[in-house]
Order: C-alpha cells, then structure tokens, then sequence
C-alpha cells in the first residue's frame, strides 16, 4: 500500500521535506488558464472536520509546466499531476502536453468551482486519446449511482478511481453568515472517512479498478479500514495540516494494524470486508 | 525553521489570566524559540486543527504564548492547566528583522502577543506604544513596563511619533493604518490557518497586489507589499 497526499493538501516546492516521505506526490490540480483562487476566508474548522473553498488557485498549465513542474522533478520522487478544466478538450489539451509521470489524476469533482460541461466518461474518453499514462478519475462520492459512473470511467478507459473528493458544505459564523466568502466549501477531514469507505467499497466491486482510497485518513488502523474495502493505495488530505510527519507515521502504524488485525501486508484485509451493497465478502 | 516533522509534545507548566487574555506556558524541550515575529501551531484540545500564535515570550526552559479566547480552540488552549500536554509545531514563517536604528514597537489589542519577546531580543528598551479597547484588555500593557497606552476612541496612530523604525502587530484596520503613515514598517499580520507551512493554501492575504499565503510570506511584511494602493485620479 503505497501513501499519496491528497491534491492540494501538501506544497512539494514549499515542504520538500514532507513530501519526499511519501511514495509518490499528487500536484495541485492544474486547470489550462491561471486561477488565483477564491477570497479569504477560505477556510473554516467545524464537527470533525474541516471546510475548505481554495477554488483550485494555480497558476495554469503553462506556467505549471515552465516553472513547477521542473522542480518537482528535482524532488526525486514519483510525480502524479492533478488535471482539471471545464469541459473535455480542456483536460485532454493538458494530459497531451503531460510525459514522464507516474500518474494523471482527473479531478472530475472539485466542489469549489461549477462542475464541467460534460460527463466524467466524457472526460475520461478524451483524455485516453491524448495520453497513454495511466489516468486515475477522482470522482466524488455526492453522486446518487457511484457505482455506475465508476464502470462508465471504467469503460472509458481509466486505469483506476481515485476516491473520494471533498463533499460540497456549508458552515455558519456566530453571525450565521457563511464562515468562509464562497458561501459553501468542501468537507474534509475524519467526518468523510464512513462515507469513503463506503465509495471505495462500491467502486472496488463494480470496477476492479485499482483505487487510491482517501478522506479522513489519519492513523493506519485507517489505511487498514481502507485497504479492507478494496482501496491499493491511500492517500492523506486533512491530516497533513496538524501532522506534516503524517506519512512516516501512518506508515508505521499501518504495519501495527496488520499485526493487530492478524493479515501479512495490507492488502490481505480486502477479504475481510463485506460489500455494504451485497453483504458478501468484496471480492466475491 | 526546524525541518517538518510531526509535532513535538509539551508540558504546560502554567497558565496566567492577563485581563481578557490568558499566558500560556509550556516546557520547551527541543524547540527554538525562533525570531520574534515568527509563529507555531499549538493543538487545540478537542479541535481538528491546530492554532497559530507568535511567541510572547522565552524564559529559560520555556515557551509563552499569548491567547485570546475568540472561539473554541482558542478557549479550548485557554482552559490548559499545568500538567497537561500538547502538540506544537514551530517556529514557522518570516518574523521582524531586528537590524534596525530607533526601533518603536506599536501594539493593538492581542497584537502585543509578539511584542515583548521582539523588545527582549532588540534589547535597549525600545519605545513602545500600545491601543486597547478597553481598561480590561489594557491589563495586557503589563507585559511591556513603560509602554505608552491609549484606550479607545484614541488610536495608537493619533500617538505613534515619528522618526522610527516601525514593528507593528494588531487588527488588520490598525495595520493599514501604521502602513500608510511607516511606509517602511514592519507589520505582522493575521490570517485563519489550518497547517502554517503552505500546504492548505487557506491564510491567503492580498500581498504585493495577489492573494499569497501568509505562513510562507509573512506573518512579518514589509508595509509596502500590503498598502492599501492609492487611488491616482486622472
């Protein structure tokens, strides 16, 4: 099981550090024009969790692949890039020019900005005719049928699922106005891990795809919980913010849980879990 | 800056009321108090996120912070009491540049948390002026013995004299306010975060005309690269 950071919630050029302790680093979505981002406040702690409304500030593909990019190659470790836009050709045009990466990851669900024109199969489509790196498709969990759009980005030719993104949210002031300018943001934080496994659990069933399982991990008892419902990998988000040594930590929890749990390695808790849709073993 | 890794675990080994204000302090074991200006993420008991605070102080052996109980974390920290532990990460940011002539140290509110470790460490006693609200947030002044006071509606601006070089810490109006009489003054500034090292991207403020991160630019800025611009009429 290899641990990832979830886009946007680390700075590789800024904590080179931090990132250099996980197995591969996932860039902050890159969209084909400049984005500064929304206006403070962007931010708001509430119940177990966290809101946030970035509104995917970064400096557009041109720059990002000028400026950023070389010097996250400098880092030395596996490179995965965040692609996101507004309708197909957008996200397509940015996967063309991408080369020498681990992995592109489609955000197909960004709460904090209007969601494409066209389909997450749409998108996936256009994009595997521009590349051939392996494309993961970060979907969100809000959809009412998960399971459909993950074998439809399946057909489409994604390589695997990233899941879940943050969930569109609203959290009041004392004034009971929003506590952060966009109005609502997206939830992060321990509050999304229930609602992940459970994504994880139906997109792992439906697909076979290999799957990056995130959304509330903090200890590796929940990377464990993660990799008993299907996910390969895991990747941190809101835990980096309290604990910039989260990766090496996790990490050696996690080899604590398979001996707590009674599996060799992670992967071996997969046939523990029961498909919350079925109720048999996943895989079956 | 200390290289990041998880946070260290302190000991509280007191807690004072100062007015509204409560001065927290904590074992320093292995942590460097840093350069005045510059700040740490302190656990909030119970929350999901840490606190930045700059560091008030540095007796020997320990750490001081200065808190201001504004919403729950903060009262969470507030209500620590000697003995108990938390996690703390730091220092973090950009603080003062202390290579400075006449330095004046002008203050508002919880804005005097940064204050007397930075006299401290420019030594000389340097001038200090300082605004409150009120008589009881005013008890905060103690901190700083000799510090001019003023209390509203009378603003540490109407009183701050000229000729000095500027190190300001108070609410963002006060800020902007210092900037445009010192342009050359050195200000720290505010702003919600949720990591202190860049990765949330949440503490943006408007910094050389775009939005920046704060806990990677600042918390100390130079007033020109956060003036407010001037309107030229053609």
């Amino acid at each position: 099981m290899r641990i990832l950071n979830a886009s946007g919630c680390l700075d590789a050029l800024a904590a080179p550090e931090v990132a250099r302790r996980l197995d591969a680093f996932v860039t902050k979505t890159v969209t084909p024009l400049p984005r500064e981002g929304n206006a403070p406040p962007r931010i708001a702690e509430v119940a177990h969790g966290m809101l946030n409304a970035i509104g995917l500030a970064n400096p557009g593909r041109d720059r990002f692949l000028a400026d950023h990019l070389p010097g996250l190659r400098e880092l030395g470790i596996p490179l995965w890039v965040s692609v996101g836009g507004f309708c197909a050709e957008d996200y397509a045009e940015t996967c063309s020019q991408l080369t020498d990466l681990e992995a592109v990851e489609l955000n197909l669900s960004c709460p904090n900005v209007d969601e494409a024109a066209d389909s997450a199969a749409e998108i996936v489509l256009s994009c595997r005719r521009a590349t051939e790196l392996p494309l993961y498709a970060k979907l969100s969990a809000a959809h009412p049928n998960l399971a459909v759009v993950a074998q439809a980005v399946a057909a489409a030719g994604a390589d695997g699922l990233s899941l879940i993104n943050t969930l569109r949210a609203v959290a009041l002031d004392q004034h009971l106005r929003p506590a952060v300018a966009h109005g609502s943001g997206g939830l992060s934080g321990p509050a999304l891990k229930p609602i992940a496994l459970h994504a994880v659990s139906v997109c792992r069933e439906a697909t076979g795809l290999p799957i990056v399982g995130m959304g509330g991990v903090e200890t590796g008892r929940d990377a464990l919980e993660f990799a008993a419902c299907g996910a390969r990998d895991i990747a941190l988000g809101t835990v980096l913010f309290k604990d910039p040594g989260a990766p090496a930590r996790v990490r050696a929890e996690l080899e604590a849980a398979c001996d707590d749990a009674g599996v060799v390695k992670p992967e071996d808790a997969e046939s523990l879990a029961k498909s919350p849709e079925t109720g048999r073993k996943v895989p079956a | 800056m200390q290289s990041l890794a998880s946070p260290s675990t302190h000991r509280v080994t007191g807690s004072e009321r100062i007015g509204p204000y409560t001065l927290l302090q904590l074992e320093r074991g292995d942590l460097d108090p840093g350069v005045p200006g510059q700040f740490f993420m302190l656990e909030a008991p119970g929350r999901l996120l840490p606190r930045p605070f700059s560091l008030c102080l540095a007796p020997p052996g320990e750490l001081a912070f200065l808190v201001d109980p504004v919403g729950p974390g903060t009262q969470a920290i507030c209500e620590l009491q000697a003995g108990d532990r938390i996690s703390v990460l730091g220092p973090l940011g950009h603080g003062y540049r202390l290579d400075v002539g006449r330095p004046l140290l002008v203050g508002g509110g919880i804005g005097i948390a940064p204050l007397p470790y930075l006299a401290e460490q420019l030594g000389g006693s340097p001038a200090v002026v300082l605004g409150f609200r009120s008589e009881e947030y005013a008890e905060a002044a103690a901190l700083l013995p000799g510090a001019e006071v003023v209390i509203d509606p009378v603003l540490v601006t109407e009183v701050m004299p000229g000729g000095y070089d500027v190190f300001a810490c108070g609410p963002e109006p006060m800020l902007h306010a210092v900037a445009e009489l010192c342009p050359g003054a050195q200000l720290a500034w505010e702003a919600p975060m949720a990591c202190g090292y860049g990765a949330c991207y949440g503490c943006v403020v408007e910094i050389d005309g775009a939005l920046k991160r704060l806990c990677l630019e600042g918390p100390v800025l130079d007033a020109a690269r956060v003036r407010t611009p001037v309107e030229v009429v053609a």
